[in-house]
């Protein structure tokens, strides 16, 4: 909200720069900000008053206008304004004038006429984007006055940004009401004499619930001049409120909201049948509005009907049937409170923001509408005149009156300071509010009507602590009352599994929650996503099941940008429904892509397989990867024979392997990635160490090369080999693969490295000859293996 | 036959002679320009074991001293042994000098260019928003919080209910707040709800913060439709603004490494109050200062309170509440939101 500061200070008035206010106030709660009213200064333009003017001889656009400028002399100037014409005043930029963005005015001749000056109009001064022809002024404004003097240009803005709890704020009447408390400084209120009701027209009000509409008052003023203009004080302060000029009525129904903080709207009388109602939709009611919106009403909307239907949208916008226009001479004023909660929704659902819906949304005080409408008969009748007739006002005649219980001890312990009995009484005497001494230390606190944001104790304390001032309650230092638990050592913390993840050259990526539907269903078809109500975009518009769904396009982002090798993780929450309950899933996962290391010198390029990753998937598992094992398994988005299904158990914990190459072509992707995902609860415990002793006697070691068929799998050969009951047998490691000549097709040598120890003795040459021969009948038994010759 | 004995005339061994002396002197002349000629080791082995060795030329002269009178045995004796000690110096002097030699020939021969690159895996990182969240967490760790965590799809009541924003209230509108389940859940807007949920399992004392993903509808330059904040609550006996003063300015000056001015003004939460926002002093590149907004806080509100079960009269508390975007952005100087969200390499590298 914008607000005038000469308008401000009309109503209070500290001995202050509008700066040092506005800093007072935003230490007081308020975020606002100073602007100029006029950021171009004009000089050298006046009051003119055009007495003649004629059409031009060569040009039928162009007019020959002889103005009084207050010169003594009448100034010719041609103008092309079509409004241009005998009797108004405009404003008038004399020769040596400049306007704003540096047009000078000299003397010229236009067509072959002399012209001494320019009549400007609201853009050419700055004070409108639009240009509308010449600015009319005022008929009694004096030829040769400044139009800065006129207009009142020497100004400030005051740009109020205020929090959702301070409606009362949103009026030149709350501003001044909490700078009066700031400052101690008197609230002046504009003398309103008593309006002289002389007709007797009077229209019905209904009010269909109270808690909708607490308060409602209205009157009819007829016999309005259809004439009138709204003078240039009012327009200049609604301009700088950024309220553009419409119809005298509509005018001053802002005037009076900006001023008093009370929305107000003005029907037609003409136009109106019968009562007012005030009440809630219908389905499937419709109203067009002011703006030629058509509303179709499907959540209860709270309207104002007469007779033939609705005709506002109570709170938000007016219709359009019944609205002031330029004939209009007979009106109905509406001054009502509606309850936050009844027009809320509305303005929202319709996509609908008028000034008025922002103050109801937070709140109008149920006692001021008898004087707003006061406010806004004087206000006609001193610009249309007009007839007026008595006030109809429907609901409780009476705000109800709220007192609340404060304590000066609970007061202390909130805020941490001893602020003084005499102290608060004074403080919240400048909001009006009046402390009454209970027993104790306690006072019944009676609250105005307007700060209906007042309803607890904790309330004042905050109105306590705001007007003495934050910045003069000191930090006190103080011992906490209690020591934080951590967390058990066998269970890692996320934060120190990704350090080791990153230490390992993996680069952590952040990816949004919601991901692409299509690109999430091709990688984990068998998993429901949860669907965003309201999504931003389609792209956006799942909860991943699968970290891979994020991973993926941050790897594509990238390589579309010369980043051929990367190898990204991420740790965040899956979300899935399990019975009709959202279960959300931490996870790990990590994408590798391009080479197998960063491009170097003497280092033979080889794309990053499997066995690569899986090598960091193990290194994660730390003292517990002994307890992991990876077993060949189909996952719809996986290579199916470079797959695994990673299981402690029988739990599975993750997935790790080659993208599908169906998917790879059918997401267009330049390359298989490889990709692996891990529960985090599940392989998070790694247990508490155990040291064993180390053994003092020397180990031996035997290399083994067998040959296998090659689908026996590497894990079984190292079980056959455990399994073989050598009790010393500290090690067996597979240290290489061979395949081809020697061999027969289908077979594979394997080169198993043994290694033997004992912890009391130095083993024997016989026992490990005798040992290797066991293990050898083993694996013959197990696999039908064979030594390799 | 001895080997490079053939130099030595047999006379020599044979007659008492006066020129023996003279003799002795050639072969130690002698044996110490070979000695100094002698170009690589083996061949000074050689000319040791030839001189000194046990049939060594030097050796022999000393084997013929048996055949002297006994008073010039002894100065024979004498020199010969001088002449021992002369040239085994010169040989282990000459074979240091030649160790040397083959040394810096090796190490010569072995050089590498140590500004070539290293080979092996490049290092990673982590994302900037980590490195905050895990800075300010240990901060936080050590002023004695506890860190808690909670899920990321919310009820109304966790949301919004139990939080005192009332049902009207704009936060709660399709247009600001992700809905599933046709609108029975929600995208939790604020890492608040954690603190509802801790305050429902346990009594106070409570001192928790809770850092985590939050998702607002709003996407644009400066805002992206998910975020991170880090809520912070303490719950206790007599807690009060002025302690949350304390723990603020303490956290501020801790997290930004100096002694940062700090700004409490009022402010709405509707789960606070007072409420209040932090500003610091922000030094600009032009030399001068502004204000800057950091975070939001607050006594806890009774009625968030009394929504948990706390006795709001025996127990008081603050929290408060702040983005891991801006904190970041403050820190590292990054100007632009939307880069923590593209996963650029490019920028992220830039955090390690």
């Amino acid at each position: 909200m914008k607000l005038s500061e000469n308008w401000l200070r009309e109503w209070v008035n500290p001995a202050a720069t509008i700066e040092q206010v506005a800093e007072r106030l935003v230490m007081g709660g308020l975020e606002l900000e100073i602007e100029p009213a006029m950021t171009e200064t004009i000089e050298g333009v006046v009051v003119g008053h055009i007495v003649k003017a004629e059409r031009h001889p060569q040009a039928d656009r162009l007019q020959v206008c002889e103005v009084d400028a207050g010169e003594g002399r009448l100034l010719q100037i041609v103008c092309g304004a079509p409004n241009a014409r005998v009797g108004i005043k405009v404003p008038c930029a004399l020769v040596g004038a400049v306007l704003p963005g540096g047009l000078a005015i000299t003397e010229a001749k236009l067509r072959g006429v002399d012209s001494f000056g320019m009549l400007c109009s609201a853009k050419e001064l700055a004070l409108s984007d639009k240009s509308e022809g010449l600015l009319e002024l005022d008929a009694d404004a004096r030829p040769g006055t400044p139009i800065a003097e006129h207009l009142q240009l020497a100004d400030k803005i005051l740009n109020l940004e205020i929090t959702p709890n301070r409606g009362d704020c949103l009026s030149v009447l709350g501003l001044a009401r909490d700078i009066s408390a700031l400052y101690g400084a008197p609230v002046k209120r504009p003398n309103l004499p008593q309006t002289v009701v002389e007709g007797h027209q009077q229209l019905k009000v209904e009010l269909e619930n109270l808690d909708d509409c607490p308060s409602y008052a209205g009157r009819v003023i007829s016999r309005l001049n259809t004439k009138a203009r709204t003078p240039d004080w009012m327009r200049e302060r609604l301009r700088r409120s950024g309220i553009r000029s419409i119809h005298p009525v509509v005018d001053i129904t802002n005037y009076v909201m900006l001023e008093l903080g009370q929305p107000m709207h003005a029907f037609d009388a003409d136009k109106l049948s019968g009562a007012i109602r005030v009440r809630r939709a219908q389905r499937g009611e419709e109203i067009r509005l002011l703006n030629e919106q058509l509303v179709e009403c499907r959540d209860r909307e709270l309207l104002i009907c007469d007779d033939s239907g609705p005709i506002a949208l109570a709170g938000v916008m007016g219709g359009q049937s019944t609205s002031v226009h330029g004939g209009t001479t007979r009106i109905f004023f509406e001054s009502a409170c509606f309850a936050p909660a009844a027009v809320a929704g509305t303005g929202r659902r319709h996509k609908l923001f008028s000034d008025a819906s922002f103050r109801y949304e937070r709140g109008v005080d149920p006692g001021l509408q008898r004087q707003a409408l006061e406010r806004a008969t004087q206000l006609v009748l001193q610009i249309c005149g007009g007839e007026t007739h008595p006030v109809t006002h429907a609901g409780r005649s009476q705000p109800e009156t709220v007192s609340i219980r404060l304590r000066r001890s609970r007061l202390v312990q909130v805020l941490g300071h001893e602020v003084g009995a005499k102290d608060i009484e004074t403080l919240l005497g400048r909001l009006n509010i009046m402390l009454r001494a209970e027993v104790g230390d306690a006072w019944i606190a009676r609250v105005p009507s307007y700060r209906y944001d007042l309803r607890i104790e904790a309330d004042l304390i905050e109105e306590v602590g705001r007007l003495y001032g934050y910045d003069r309650i000191p930090a006190r230092p103080y011992a906490a009352q209690l020591a934080p638990s951590r967390p058990p050592e066998a269970q890692r913390t996320l934060q120190r599994v990704k350090e080791q993840i990153a230490a390992r050259g993996w680069q952590e990526v952040v990816t949004l929650a919601f991901v692409e539907p299509s690109l999430q269903q091709a990688l984990n078809p068998d998993v429901a996503a949860i669907a965003l109500d309201n999504p931003i975009a389609d792209n956006l518009s799942v909860m991943r099941t699968t970290l891979w769904a994020g991973l993926i396009p941050a790897w594509l982002y990238n390589r579309a940008r010369q980043q051929d090798r990367v190898r990204l993780f991420e740790a965040g929450v899956c979300f899935t429904q399990r019975d009709g309950e959202i279960v959300e899933t931490a996870r790990l996962a990590g994408l590798a892509a391009g080479r197998a290391l960063p491009e170097q010198w003497a280092s033979a390029a080889r794309p990053v397989d499997f066995y690569d990753v899986k090598a960091e998937v193990l290194a994660l598992f730390g003292n517990a990867a002994a307890e992991y094992r990876f077993e060949a398994a189909s996952h719809p988005a996986l290579h199916p024979g470079r797959a695994a299904c990673i299981r402690r158990g029988e739990q599975i914990c993750g997935w790790i392997g080659e993208l599908h190459p169906q998917l790879v072509q059918n997401l267009d992707l330049p390359e298989a990635p490889l990709v692996y995902e891990l529960d985090w609860e599940a392989i998070r415990n790694v247990g508490v160490p155990r040291a064993a002793p180390l053994s003092e006697f020397p180990s031996s070691r035997r290399d083994l090369a067998i040959v296998v068929p090659e689908d026996v799998a590497a894990d079984r050969i190292l079980a056959s080999v455990r399994g073989a009951g050598v009790t010393f047998l500290t090690q067996a490691t597979i240290f290489d693969i061979y395949r081809g000549k020697g061999l027969a097709d289908g077979d594979k040598s394997v080169a198993l490295g043994l290694l033997f120890n004992d912890a009391s003795r130095t083993l024997t040459l016989q026992e490990i000859d005798t040992a290797s021969a066991t293990i050898t009948q083993a694996l013959a038994r197990d696999l039908g293996a064979t030594i390799r010759q | 036959m001895r080997k490079g004995s053939g130099a030595l005339p047999f006379p020599f061994f044979v007659f008492k002679n006066p020129d023996m002396t003279d003799q002795l002197e050639e072969l130690v002349q002698q044996a110490q320009v070979d000695i100094a000629a002698c170009g690589e080791g083996r061949a000074l082995e050689a000319l040791r074991v030839d001189l000194l060795g046990k049939k060594g030329r030097v050796t022999d002269l000393l084997k013929q001293l048996g055949g002297m009178a006994p008073d010039e045995r002894k100065a024979y004796g004498e020199r010969v042994n001088r002449a021992k000690e002369t040239l085994a110096a010169a040989l282990e002097a000459r074979g240091l000098a030649l160790a040397s030699a083959e040394l810096e020939a090796r190490l010569a021969s072995e050089r590498i260019d140590v500004t070539l690159p290293g080979r092996g895996e490049a290092g990673g990182g982590l994302h900037p928003i980590t490195r905050t969240i895990n800075r300010v967490a240990e901060i936080f760790g050590e002023m004695g919080f506890e860190m808690v965590e909670g899920p990321e799809i919310e009820d109304d009541f966790h949301n919004f209910g139990a939080l005192n924003i009332p049902d009207a209230h704009p936060a709660r509108a399709m247009a600001d707040t992700f809905y599933v389940l046709n609108g029975a859940r929600l995208l939790r807007t604020h890492t608040s709800p954690v603190q509802i949920r801790a305050m429902q399992k346990r009594q106070p004392p409570i001192r928790i913060i809770c850092p985590g993903r939050v998702y607002r509808v709003d996407s644009d330059r400066t805002h992206s439709p998910m975020f991170h904040q880090m809520e912070g609550l303490y719950v206790a006996e007599k807690v009060s603004l002025a302690d949350l003063k304390y723990d603020i300015q303490n956290f501020l000056s801790r997290f930004f490494e100096r002694d940062v001015e700090a700004l409490f003004r009022p402010s709405y939460f509707p789960f606070v109050e007072p409420g209040a926002d932090v500003h610091i002093k922000w030094t600009l590149p032009d030399g001068g200062w502004r204000w800057l907004e950091v975070l939001g806080c607050g006594v806890v509100h009774p009625k968030v309170l009394e929504a948990v079960g706390i006795d709001s009269e025996k127990y008081s508390g603050y929290a408060f509440g702040m983005g891991m975007e801006r904190m970041a952005m403050l820190r590292y100087g990054v100007d632009d939101l939307r880069l923590f969200f593209n996963n650029d390499l490019r920028f992220l590298e830039q955090f390690r």
